[in-house]
């Protein structure tokens, strides 16, 4: 698989050769340094795990695990599955333009924006109620939850408000639509999760055929 | 200048006249019809600008056979071929939608003298 760390610089729109005004979210994408190999033999499994944004220093284990890859300390570390294990070596710095091309499809992970303690209407949809005719202090409520004396309870699962956004959320099937290598930037149409400043994963995308 | 006005700025043109509210444009439009291009014209008065950057806007009003049209153009889009201004208006607002009140001889604009 492939795969990229990338921080959210925000949208803009770019005209294309059509003249219409294509979307973009804006995405600095690496480069990434490899970390660490892990294989078969010792781990199960194949994978790589890449290194992001460099820090001045970190704590006691963590600079030994990055020393070890003889590259400097990193804030976010990712693992990526990979077939090709042996075609990868520890510090080897992996950049946006040797994954992606434009024309692609890609999809998108990151932490979403923190909406805090949201009623049901923002967080679920709901429809609310009316605006008039009679209504009291019930204009955004959600209604009746449920039954009466059978089942004299509340399912579980049942859609209430409560706390909204700030998770892990994934958008799929968004294209690429440039790829500027010397810059490390990555332009996706559409939006991608998280506020400015978010660190998002790029990964190709796992449905693109359907 | 950050990343994303970098990004913008390549995308920017800068063949466009100054033109604001109250002015008199003709604004060429390429049309691609049955697979080739021609250049369609649209005149009529400047009524305002909107956003900045690449995302700025601007509509241009005319009255057409006795209906008020209006058209909505990005600034920088490839669509536009060209603008000409072919007068220059004295107005006093950044906003002329009071001219889609009036008819005849109220919607004239006083033009401007230097």
């Amino acid at each position: 698989m492939k795969a990229i760390l990338g921080e959210k610089l925000g949208m803009t729109q770019i005209f294309n050769d059509e003249s219409q005004a294509i979307p973009v979210t804006v995405i600095k994408a690496g480069p990434v340094k490899v970390t660490q190999i892990k294989r078969v033999a010792t781990d199960g499994y194949d994978a790589i795990q890449v290194a992001f944004k460099e820090l001045a220093q970190v704590n006691g284990p963590q600079a030994g695990h990055f020393a070890k890859a003889g590259i400097a300390p990193a804030k976010h570390l990712v693992e990526v599955p990979v077939d090709d294990i042996d075609t990868f070596n520890l510090g080897q710095e992996i950049s946006v333009g040797d994954l992606f091309t434009a024309g692609q499809k890609a999809d998108v992970t990151g932490v979403s924006r923190g909406k805090g303690f949201a009623g049901v209407m923002k967080r679920h949809n709901f429809k609310g109620q009316g605006a008039s005719h009679g209504a009291h202090k019930v204009h955004r409520a959600p209604g009746a939850i449920g039954a009466c004396a059978t089942p004299a309870r509340v399912f579980k699962g049942k859609r209430m408000p409560g706390r909204m956004g700030n998770e892990r959320t994934t958008v799929m099937n968004l294209d690429i639509v440039e790829v500027d290598d010397e810059r490390n930037l990555l332009m996706i149409r559409g939006a991608v999760p998280g506020p400015k400043g978010a660190v998002v994963l790029i990964r190709e995308a796992v449905k693109a055929n359907g | 200048m950050n990343t994303l006005d970098q990004i913008e700025s390549a995308y920017l043109r800068d063949d466009i006249p100054e033109f604001g509210p109250g002015d008199s444009v003709r604004v060429n439009v390429r049309v691609i019809e049955a697979g080739r291009e021609r250049v369609q014209a649209f005149e009529g008065v400047v009524i305002g600008r909107s956003g900045g950057g690449i995302r700025e806007t601007f509509t241009v009003r005319k009255v057409s056979f006795g209906v008020g049209v209006e058209r909505i153009f990005p600034v920088h889009a490839p669509i536009v071929q060209s603008i000409d201004v072919t007068r220059r208006g004295d107005v006093r607002r950044a906003k002329l939608y009071y001219l889609r009140d009036r008819v005849g001889k109220a919607t004239r604009i006083k033009e401007k003298r230097d």
